[in-house]
């Protein structure tokens, strides 16, 4: 029975890293190649030598698809394909192909540049492996060979992100990347027809979550934003360059805007401003309403958003300061942190998820003594506020993406084992379906049942079309018959066609019996006899005194004869096809038993 | 399998085909060549055009003052300009399915299919097609709409009447079904029955028959269709480019295995070298700015021009045209270059790569930037403070009838500094200046039409062997002014199958097979035996299921154990409640194992022999 194989070599009950192997119909696809952030050591990666132990893996893989620009989802390609070995194709859409290099590019850098790290991959290796990617567009279905086809929906998240539909033949699988069921101020919804995908693969983030609503969210964030710098504090907002950063300035901006504030918004330089210019040129990915506005206002050219210095870390007053990286593990966003850190005033907002390993875990988590290197000790005296703003989708959203694609089973990634668990329970509860959460390196196996494309006589098809009837009654099902041809054992080039056309294909096989009886009546009373006893006996079939004397059970003849020395004794012939073998041999045996004497004619 | 056609005119086409249980109308074209025959409407007072005399018969006995006039020698309609529409008689526009648009320039008269025809399905057509297309209808409401024209003729539609105009009046044709132009709630109306698609995307319509737009490197969002079953295939192609300018390229290789191809949109230049084409535009604009003049470039705001500004872009430094305003003025100018901006995904490689520094795929970007172009919703309001002259102007309408160029062509048209300079290959240039005669302004006609050659289509014919080609007239034969010319004309084996406005052609297809699906339960039961080497054979009895033009065949259902009954002892005695079905006989009779069989069952030759001859 043909199977699909789903096996992640990260996030598999866990975030970061994100990467599932699947197999399906004999095709062998990778779903994201992310790094983990919580590690510095080999667990950074993705465990690839589960595909092989030695040598490149273009031969065992034969496509590599990348859901979103995030580091968790991208960013072990280079060392997968530049340093372990892939020559394959890999797909992205096109603001991920975009921004997916600067990413890394950045992601080097502080690895190596700032890091010292050696052994990892450099510059070249980005370029060289963004060479071999091949853009997507939404809902183009890309043919990778004569099989195996894809196709992007779109997914909110972050611009550019894209849930994918892989199908071989009648088989499929969507894998969801990030996705977001709910509008923002700068995205659209997750969005995917009723495709019906033998496994959906799905993050499940906020697994037990269910959020309130946004509107609420965000008056908050405002709020406390608005306090701390009324009461001349300084606001930290760490954040990915891309992404919510954007959705958090359009807030921002139109707040300030608003209320007329003037107390200056920074955001960390580098990416930003070309950052933004990505949104510009990618507007068509973005929500109805920018899309709709933009050549009049463009959201991404902010009034009130300037960039940052560092030198302004030491400037007195208030301020709300955009940094990178988002879960405060390196960088700029890491350095103001230390600085701000020690008074009480102050105020760091997190917007998004903060991976297990990270400092912003572990503030996060209410610690209070943060050990630095050198062993310095951090005093956290700064109010810490969790906002979730990423743009995953909560319990009710996943819900809502199961009944819109109906998959027949569900598999859950990018999630902590419990939060699964408890999800995976509600799932099968209100969908009866199954619920698979493999661990990294185990793997889940679905039977499928293909139904087999068979070609069909149009004469044939309108045949049977035109007796069933418009409908189909289910009380009283409708045989066709026919004959199907394999050649070269190849199942696509099956041939169903009926007898008609083809008669030297078909075979009349006819059984004959003679039955003896004894009856005192001439020929055709018997007949009439026999007639009338059937009639009695036999319920719902046709049955026929033809003008010759002949009785007809549907396709069942029955003649009767008797040799004029012995006219009692009459020689019943029973003549049928072997198609209605089961009554004709029930015939004989009834008829052998002979004919009730008292038979009222009718 | 049935073709309507609906529209004469080979690059504006609108035909419908009928394929399986669907209707499908395959773009739908806007012969705009008809506001030819009418008076330009001004933008402000001209009394030039109020002066020109009407027009009375020879003879006197027909005076239709008030609604011809006379202008050089040749008669026009004073009256609000129409169109002409696509034939809306040949079939029933409420039948139709779905709509399939290829390019903006096909699917002008979309509003007078959609709207007040009872028509209820969908359109399809990419995004750029739509946002572009939108911004082209929005063009020509505003430009009919900003110049109410009180009267509207009639009477010289008159056949009796028509009859004896002079031409090219008198050889106008269909013009009882002439319109002017929709409404802007038409325009919105009908562009919200649109469904976008993107290139390759598989479209399912009704489960019967699936269409998929593919590349066609003419425009933004430019696409050729697919429109197929299992087993049958048919190819549109219209308005397609093998040049490289901005759009996608061409997906060529996904138009192979056709049965049917049917070819619409070839160039209506096919003399004219594009390339050439521009050298010509910008060596005729430089010379015209170097001794003074203004250039004038009647053009749409949307497809060439954005090929002309990039041309520019590197033109002017070198030949030292750095001060010279250029001016681009239509009501969606801003939006025209906004947009052009913004679908990377469906712009040629070098132009996607531009986007992925970040930077703009268009060059105009910096000539706005740099103040070297400048837009403007008309020439009222902030341009007429900032007009300097000698500039150059890029207006539209084309045709010279409407919109801003009517007014540079009042303005410039008596000085043989200026010059026109024409781009548009939709319109005679002799025609459209004809109501302007008197003209001392020059006049080069550059026509740039980027759509395939006869050269190249049969190239492409040659390497995507369709079985059959349909084809507008015009196309199978030299056209009427280079008769003589044979190169310039389809020449295919078979020939192929012309059609002109008001055909109606059965395509040449036999269908003989349809996909069924056999449920997994129903497949595992099977029994194939080989009856010769490759080839086996399977009886098959089983349930048909169809459902939206879906089939499938399903195990015969088991009958349901009855209940044991007191009257159920006696089973023999109760015949059998369902029939069992037992497959029908097939294949070859293995005849020495047959015997061999039956000799065991002690049967032997002889009676059998006997058996077989009773």
């Amino acid at each position: 029975m043909p199977e699909i194989k789903v096996t992640p070599l990260g996030a598999g009950q866990d975030v970061g890293r994100s990467c599932i192997l699947v197999s399906i119909g004999g095709k062998n696809i990778m779903l994201d190649c992310g790094m983990h952030m919580g590690y510095n050591d080999d667990r950074r990666f993705p465990d690839f030598s589960y595909i092989t132990q030695q040598g490149r893996l273009t031969e065992f893989l034969d496509c590599v698809i990348i859901s979103h620009f995030h580091l968790d989802h991208c960013g072990a390609l280079p060392y997968m394909s530049e340093m372990v070995g892939y020559d394959g194709p890999i797909y992205m859409t096109h603001p991920t192909k975009a921004i997916c290099p600067i990413l890394l590019e950045d992601f080097r850098k502080i690895t190596v540049d700032k890091k010292g790290e050696t052994n990892f991959f450099t510059s070249q290796m980005i370029k060289d492996c963004m060479k071999k990617v091949i853009p997507l567009n939404l809902h183009q279905t890309v043919q990778v060979d004569d099989e195996l086809e894809i196709k992007a929906y779109y997914a909110g998240h972050v611009l550019g992100a894209a849930m994918v539909q892989i199908k071989v033949g009648s088989e499929s699988v969507v894998y969801t990347g990030d996705y977001n069921m709910t509008p923002d101020r700068h995205l659209g919804a997750a969005w995917i027809d009723k495709c019906r995908p033998d496994i959906l693969i799905s993050e499940s983030t906020y697994a037990t979550t269910i959020r309130d609503s946004k509107r609420c969210r965000e008056r908050d964030f405002l709020k406390k934003v608005h306090e701390t710098v009324e009461r001349g504090g300084k606001v930290l907002i760490p954040v990915f360059a891309l992404g919510r950063a954007q959705e958090l300035c359009i807030l921002l901006e139109t707040f300030w805007e608003r209320m007329n504030m003037k107390a200056p918004i920074y955001f960390s330089t580098g990416l930003t401003e070309k950052a933004n210019h990505y949104y510009k040129l990618f507007i068509t990915w973005t929500n109805q309403k920018i899309r709709k506005t933009f050549v009049q206002r463009n959201m991404f050219e902010f009034k009130h958003i300037k960039a940052f210095d560092r030198s302004y870390i030491d400037n007195p007053g208030p301020m709300v300061v955009f940094a990178t990286p988002g879960m405060l593990h390196a960088g700029l966003s890491l350095q103001i942190f230390r600085k701000w850190a020690g008074n009480e005033k102050n105020m760091i907002i997190m917007p998004g998820y903060c991976v297990q390993g990270t400092i912003g875990h572990k503030i996060l988590n209410g610690q209070k003594k943060l050990e630095l290197e050198n062993r310095q000790t951090l005093e956290v005296k700064l109010q810490v506020e969790y906002m979730s703003f990423s743009a995953h989708a909560d319990a009710k959203g996943i819900m809502q993406l199961i009944r819109m694609a109906e998959p027949r089973n569900m598999l859950l990634v990018h999630g902590e084992a419990k939060k699964m668990e408890f999800l995976k329970d509600k799932i099968e509860q209100e969908f009866s379906i199954n619920c698979f959460m493999p661990a990294n390196g185990e793997t889940s196996t679905v039977a499928t049942n293909p139904s087999v494309p068979v070609d069909i006589s149009l004469n044939l098809l309108k045949r049977e079309m035109a007796l069933g009837g418009p409908l189909p009654d289910p009380k009283k099902p409708r045989t066709m018959h026919g004959t199907l041809i394999m050649k070269d054992n190849c199942v696509s080039s099956l041939i169903f066609f009926s007898d008609f056309g083809c008669p030297w294909l078909e075979h009349q096989l006819r059984f004959t019996c003679r039955v003896q009886l004894q009856d005192a009546h001439s020929d055709s009373d018997t007949h009439i006899r026999i007639y009338t006893h059937l009639k009695s006996v036999l319920k719902g079939y046709t049955i026929q005194h033809l003008p010759d004397g002949t009785v007809m059970v549907e396709s069942i003849v029955i003649k009767v004869s008797s040799s004029p020395e012995e006219p009692n004794t009459k020689v019943l012939l029973l003549s049928w096809s072997y198609q209605d073998e089961d009554l004709g041999s029930f015939l004989s045996t009834l008829l052998k038993k002979g004919l009730p004497a008292a038979l009222s004619s009718m | 399998m049935k073709l309507y056609c609906l529209s004469g005119h080979p690059t504006l086409p609108c035909n419908v085909l009928k394929f399986k249980s669907t209707t499908i109308m395959l773009d739908c074209g806007l012969d705009t060549t008809s506001v030819l025959q009418f008076l330009p409407l001004p933008l402000v007072h001209s009394p030039r055009l109020s002066k020109l005399p009407g027009w009375v018969s020879k003879d006197g006995t027909i005076n239709l003052e008030k609604e011809l006039k006379e202008c050089a020698g040749r008669v026009f309609v004073d009256s609000q300009p129409e169109f002409c529409l696509p034939e809306r008689e040949l079939l029933d526009l409420s039948t139709i399915d779905v709509i399939l648009i290829s390019n903006y320039h096909c699917m002008m008269a979309l509003p007078y299919i959609t709207e007040h025809t009872g028509f209820t399905g969908s359109v399809y057509a990419t995004e750029p097609t739509l946002q572009i297309g939108r911004l082209l209808m929005e063009e020509l409401v505003n430009f009919m709409e900003r110049v109410p024209k009180a009267q509207s003729a009639t009477c010289w539609k008159n056949k009796e009447i028509q009859r004896v105009l002079p031409g090219p009046l008198k050889d106008a044709v269909e013009v009882l079904t002439w319109k002017t132009c929709y409404s802007i709630q038409d325009v919105n109306s009908a562009l919200s029955k649109v469904q976008l698609v993107g290139y390759s995307q598989k479209v399912e319509l009704f489960g019967a028959v699936q269409v998929t737009p593919l590349s066609s490197g003419y425009s933004l969002g430019s696409s050729n269709w697919i429109i197929q079953s299992h087993y049958e295939k048919v190819s549109y192609v219209s308005g397609s480019s093998l040049l490289t300018t901005h759009p996608q390229p061409m997906d060529q290789s996904s138009l192979k295995n056709s049965d049917v191809l049917i070819l619409t949109g070839l160039t209506q230049m096919p003399t004219a070298n594009p390339d050439g084409m521009l050298g010509d535009f910008c060596s005729n604009l430089a010379m015209t700015i170097r001794a003074g003049g203004n250039v004038l470039v009647p053009c749409y705001s949307s497809g060439v021009i954005y090929d002309l500004l990039e041309c520019l872009y590197q033109f002017i430094e070198n030949a030292n045209l750095g001060s010279t305003p250029f001016y681009f003025l239509s009501p969606v100018a801003n939006s025209s270059l906004e947009f052009s901006q913004i679908f990377a995904e469906w712009l040629c490689h070098n132009k996607q790569s531009k986007v992925y520094l970040p930077e703009p795929p268009f060059p105009h970007a910096e000539l706005i930037q740099t103040n070297k172009l400048k837009h403007y919703p008309s020439i009222h309001g902030d341009f007429s403070t900032d007009f300097r002259q000698p500039c150059v102007v890029f207006t539209g309408h084309p045709s010279l009838r409407f919109g801003d160029v009517v007014h540079f062509m009042e303005l410039w048209g008596k000085s043989s500094l200026n010059t026109i300079i024409f781009t548009e290959p939709d319109f005679s240039y002799l025609d459209a200046l004809a109501p302007y005669q008197p003209l001392s302004m020059k006049c080069v006609y550059c026509p740039i039409d980027t759509r395939l050659n006869f050269h190249q289509v049969s190239k492409l014919l040659k390497e995507v062997q369709p079985l059959h080609v349909v084809c507008p007239e015009q196309y199978t034969q030299p056209p009427p002014s280079q008769s003589h010319r044979s190169d310039l004309m389809l020449e295919l084996q078979p020939p192929p199958m012309p059609y002109r406005r008001c055909s109606v052609l059965g395509l040449p297809f036999r269908r003989r097979y349809e996909r069924i699906h056999l449920l997994p339960e129903l497949a595992k039961s099977l029994v194939p035996s080989e009856i010769k080497p490759g080839v086996s054979l399977a009886t098959v009895s089983a349930v048909l299921q169809s459902k939206d033009n879906k089939h499938t065949l399903q195990p015969v259902p088991k009958p349901l154990p009855l209940p044991p009954s007191k009257k159920r002892k006696r089973v023999v005695e109760e015949p059998p409640e369902v029939l069992a079905p037992k497959p029908l006989l097939s294949g070859s009779v293995p005849l020495e194992a047959f015997l061999a069989v039956l000799h065991k069952v002690r049967v032997s030759l002889k009676t059998l022999n006997t058996y077989l001859a009773c």
